[in-house]
């Protein structure tokens, strides 16, 4: 693996890993840790950095929906073009293309079900090349971008061992 | 009366790191550089292949050799992975831990008055074992200058030319040295030239970061006088399932079943078809958590070249070796966790040439070993 493959990995594990870490981590000279994440940045690979969080833990309530949604295409419309549409909606999380029975998946956030439910309606189902929509509300996380939700296991190990 | 134990068992004296373990248990928020296993737990399929052979009731002895699915899978992957060509009916026994493999080749192939090199500093149970089975130990130390590497030197200035058996580890616990081809190469030869028997522990041997794990039994004319010992306790995150193996040549593993068979019958059954899984499906395990040690290798060896602290590139395992900054590195170990609350274990535990050095485990999640790190930093500044 070369070093930008592994400060790639390395940034998917834990992105506020600094580069002091990252140089050590990869036996790489700071500056070049540097120089490899900016050429991830600038050349797209990266897009950005977020934190993973666990909503049950907060005092906010937040309302998920993860939406299947079915187009039909013609000679001026391609799925991009729908897509492009669509992301558009601070509301939308995640869009992603698909195979199998329906076209998009699209995860929805909002405060409220209500909230939620009124976007979807009024603001996607009217989209004239959407044809059918299907509403899935989360109703609990157990692991998101590999990270298990939850309190981890304890270290039960003998703390001296030979 | 009272019973009084055996000359045998008091001739071994307690094992070096017990009071240090003592100590560190009575202590709370300590974070510990001290453990000789994995941070991680075997792979979930692995242990679902053990859940689900207990939930079909498969809870009965196996074959004393273990089970032959196992043992073909064994032959199959160290034959890939190194080289090693073993017949699984004949050639290869399946035990509790490697340890147990190391504790009948002992008492299979030493008779009482026998001298047995060990190369030190070394796992703790080497000496024991030796004794245990009415040898006489007779130490090998290595020492930095060679990266804890042993050389024919080192072999003939301890006397080892006159030994019957030759007992090494690489790569190395406690040092996480290594050794590559060439420099196996002429130990081989030192061992055939004065008929030496070689007990190669390669426990370790999925753990070697910059080259690639060369057995000694591979040189022409050591397969005849060599048993390999290996288990899943360390590629595999395995080590409480207790399962290890010994490879050798028919009579040296058939003296070895004969003991075993008394005494132990077979190994554990849920461990076995716990490693059966391992073995079929967890070579992406394996890989992900060797890059991770690595990656803790890295970060340890650069953090105590920035402290000043010698510490040679431990290649393989998951420990280095620093210099201990104090001459006595069992006074340095107890101020450490008396006072910054980290454990490690003085050089010392590990026989000869281990005084003056630290073994210092990586296998411990990177967010506490920067913390040990930095609180060793503050320590010794």
């Amino acid at each position: 693996m070369d070093t930008s493959e592994e400060i790639l990995e390395l940034l998917r594990e834990n992105a506020r890993y600094s580069i002091d870490d990252l140089a050590r981590l990869t036996d790489a000279d700071p500056d070049e840790v540097e120089e490899t994440i900016e050429h991830l940045e600038e050349s797209g690979v990266i897009r950005g950095y977020q934190a993973v969080v666990d909503f049950e833990e907060t005092d906010r309530e937040r309302v998920h929906a993860i939406v299947e949604l079915n187009v039909t295409l013609d000679r001026e419309t391609s799925y991009s073009d729908i897509a492009g549409r669509i992301v558009k909606f601070p509301q939308v999380r995640e869009l992603r293309l698909v195979s199998g029975d329906y076209d998009f998946d699209m995860e929805v956030e909002g405060d409220s079900m209500r909230e939620v439910s009124h976007f979807i309606s009024d603001k996607i189902a009217p989209i004239p090349e959407i044809t059918q929509t299907v509403t899935h509300y989360l109703m609990d996380s157990y692991k998101k971008q590999g990270i298990v939700m939850g309190d981890g296991d304890d270290d039960d190990r003998l703390s001296i061992s030979p | 009366m009272t019973i009084e134990p055996s000359d045998r068992v008091q001739t071994v004296p307690p094992s070096g790191i017990r009071r240090f373990f003592e100590l560190a248990e009575e202590m709370d928020d300590i974070i510990s550089l001290g453990v000789g296993e994995p941070d991680f737990s075997a792979p979930w399929s692995a242990r679902e292949a053990a859940i689900t052979s207990l939930e079909l009731g498969k809870t009965s002895y196996t074959a004393n050799r273990g089970k032959r699915e196992l043992r073909e899978l064994i032959a199959d992957d160290q034959r890939s992975r190194y080289g090693l060509d073993y017949d699984p009916d004949e050639e290869i026994l399946v035990t509790s831990g490697a340890s147990e493999a190391v504790d009948l080749a002992l008492r299979a192939v030493v008779d009482p008055g026998d001298t047995v090199a060990v190369v030190q500093p070394s796992y703790v149970s080497y000496v024991p074992g030796v004794i245990f089975a009415g040898g006489d130990p007779l130490p090998v130390p290595t020492t930095q200058e060679t990266e804890f590497k042993l050389t024919v030197e080192a072999l003939y200035e301890a006397g080892a030319d006159e030994a019957d058996a030759l007992i090494l580890c690489y790569p190395n616990n406690p040092t996480g040295a290594t050794m590559t081809d060439d420099e196996l190469e002429p130990i081989a030869e030192f061992a055939r030239e004065h008929d030496l028997v070689v007990l190669s522990d390669e426990i370790y041997s999925e753990l070697s970061y910059e080259h690639d794990h060369t057995s000694i039994a591979t040189f022409p004319g050591m397969r005849e006088r060599t048993i390999v010992f290996n288990g899943f306790s360390k590629a595999y995150a395995m080590t409480g399932l207790r399962l290890g193996y010994a490879m050798g040549p028919p009579e040296a593993i058939n003296a070895m079943n004969r003991i075993h068979q008394y005494t132990m019958l077979s190994a554990p059954t849920t461990a076995q078809f716990a490693a059966i899984e391992a073995l079929e499906s967890c070579d992406d395990a394996v890989v992900e958590m060797r890059q991770q040690y690595n990656r803790r290798r890295r970060l340890v060896l650069s953090r105590f070249d920035d402290m000043g602290i010698e510490c040679f590139r431990a290649k393989g395992a998951f420990y280095a070796f620093p210099e201990c900054p104090w001459d006595d590195s069992g006074e340095f170990a107890e101020a450490l966790l008396q006072e910054q609350k980290v454990a490690l274990v003085p050089g010392t535990a590990f026989g000869e040439g281990g005084e003056g050095h630290l073994r210092v485990s990586y296998a411990t999640g990177l967010d506490d070993l920067k913390e040990a790190m930095d609180r060793i930093e503050a320590f010794i500044s």
